[in-house]
């Protein structure tokens, strides 16, 4: 056994190579799939509870409050506290729901924000899967999400989980067209939309760097369309609290209100990940190009000496807060307002930057 | 091309104003110390209300033990929940003459809605509300309270 933290790729192999060695080829993949499932469903309870706290902490520091500081030190096990809350709590039936959509909504939106995590690179070899199409396959599992969320609105028999459902909808529908164009645009630069390439790539500097004028405003692009995308922040109509109750979620009650919940942290984290990965390089170190001259050497050295897995964390939890920033600092769009910001501005500017972009690449413009 | 220039002042007006905003809020961010809630079971003892904090009404006495209150009763038709109760006494003065003073100022803090008439109308500025706030007592009778002090008079005006 072999345990680096700076590059998990021969630990796992290790892994690998026990399981396949002792026990037939089925069983080995049923228990490393176990395992794969175990390890993500303790992360996403962790980071669940975590962006819950960071949130209240964030929120209440920009409106001038404390927030939670009653349990335990600085109030961490708030949302401890708040999570036995949600699992002891009766779950309401619906007399006139349709009961058969009414369970099933929250898995699929647990499911399909399960299924984008598969693909993000956490660190060197620290990879559930990776596809040579991952910027494909998480653009296309994130966007199953809203079926849930249109299948909540609809079997729950309600009018504002119905009106929360369908504004969802056609934001979704209007905002996944940005944040693949403006993923597209990094594809062009990159030259592959394998998500472990893509990191190897940015060795050198982050794409946001190297990509400079065209890497910005898609990065721009990213986190406003994605934020719309999660239904958080200004863009959060489809459980506009002040006007539909809670949107598509009124009607559910314990564990199933806490899948909702937890999903759109978790589509917050994943969103994240992904900008943090394209954009920011993922875990790959902070590193000056040969551009700067010798003296950078020593300088990359240092930077490697911070896990893959603290950068990771690191520039994604930035993402998160900026995020948050957005969404405690600015009032919620009209729904008008909301597609005229898509179709009049994001997608216009979006496709002029790709071809930016292409232009960039062509010449051979960027670092 | 006028509509073009429109298109993107609009778009960088926009893109100013909300990072307007997100500097206020990040500065509020960075700078706990703005912070107003206050920590209260904590800080009880240093606890400063403000000035204008509708605490409860009282009758302040200076140090002769008199007060200001001449038992007009204006606070009383004036309370909305009947939460005052003025009973006055006739005193006879020094030069024989009958004057009206007061002899209890019941105040019934259950069921005070604290509107601040009583204190609005008061001609002589005899009651104010005063800070405190931790009105929770065991028994009800409690609540009712007899605002001036035992033995106290009405302060004579000074000529001027």
């Amino acid at each position: 056994m072999n345990f680096n933290i700076y590059d998990f790729t021969s630990f796992n192999q290790w892994i690998d190579k026990l399981l396949y060695d002792n026990l037939p080829v089925f069983w080995a993949m049923i228990i490393e799939m176990t395992l794969i499932g175990v390890a993500f469903l303790l992360f996403y309870a962790l980071v669940g509870l975590f962006l819950v706290y960071a949130e209240r902490k964030v929120c209440a520091f920009i409106q001038n409050r404390v927030g939670p500081n009653r349990v335990g030190p600085y109030g961490i096990f708030q949302t401890f506290a708040d999570f036995i809350k949600l699992l002891m709590k009766e779950l309401i039936p619906i007399n006139k729901a349709d009961q058969f959509l009414f369970n099933l909504a929250p898995f699929i939106v647990i499911i399909a924000s399960f299924m984008a995590i598969a693909a993000i690179p956490f660190g060197k070899g620290l990879h559930a899967i990776d596809f040579n199409i991952g910027v494909f396959y998480v653009m296309a599992v994130s966007s199953l999400g809203v079926i849930g969320v249109l299948l909540a609105g609809w079997s729950s028999n309600n009018k504002y989980s119905l009106i929360g459902a369908i504004r969802s909808g056609a934001q979704i529908v209007s905002y996944e067209l940005s944040v693949g164009m403006s993923l597209v645009t990094i594809v062009i630069l990159a030259g592959s939309m394998q998500l472990s390439t893509i990191v190897e790539a940015q060795r050198n500097g982050w794409f946001i760097f190297t990509g400079h004028v065209p890497a910005f405003i898609a990065f721009l692009i990213f986190i406003i369309a994605s934020t719309a995308e999660t239904n958080r922040g200004p863009f959060d109509l489809a459980e506009a609290e002040s006007e539909l109750t809670a949107g598509y979620h009124t009607e559910y009650s314990g564990i199933k209100f806490a899948f909702f919940f937890l999903a759109e942290y978790m589509n917050m984290f994943i969103v994240a990940s992904i900008a943090a990965t394209i954009f920011w390089g993922g875990w790959m170190p902070f590193h000056l190009g040969p551009l700067f001259g010798e003296w950078t050497t020593g300088f990359n050295i240092i930077m490697d000496y911070i896990p893959p897995f603290f950068w990771y964390m690191g520039k994604t939890m930035v993402v998160i807060f900026i995020m948050m920033w957005f969404k405690w600092t600015f009032p919620r769009l009209r729904i008008d307002q909301l597609l005229k910001l898509e179709w009049k501005y994001l997608l216009p500017i979006n496709l002029f930057n790709i071809i930016l972009m292409a232009l960039v690449v062509l010449m051979g413009w960027h670092f | 091309m006028n509509a073009i220039i429109d298109y993107f002042k609009e778009l960088f007006k926009g893109i100013k104003t909300l990072l307007t905003g997100m500097k206020v809020t990040g500065y509020y961010f960075v700078h706990p110390k703005e912070i107003i809630t206050q920590q209260y079971p904590e800080n009880r003892k240093k606890l400063k209300m403000f000035d204008r904090f509708k605490g409860e009404v009282t009758m302040p006495h200076d140090e002769n033990n008199q007060h200001k209150c001449t038992a007009c009763s204006i606070c009383e038709i004036n309370c909305p929940n009947g939460s005052i109760e003025v009973i006055s006494k006739q005193v006879e003065k020094a030069d024989g003459k009958m004057k009206k003073e007061l002899d209890t100022y019941i105040y019934k803090l259950s069921m005070c809605t604290f509107c601040g008439l009583c204190i609005k109308v008061c001609p002589q500025d005899a009651i104010v509300f005063s800070q405190g706030f931790e009105h929770a007592v065991f028994n009800k009778e409690k609540l009712i309270k007899t605002l001036n002090q035992p033995g106290s008079s009405l302060k004579e005006k000074v000529k001027e």
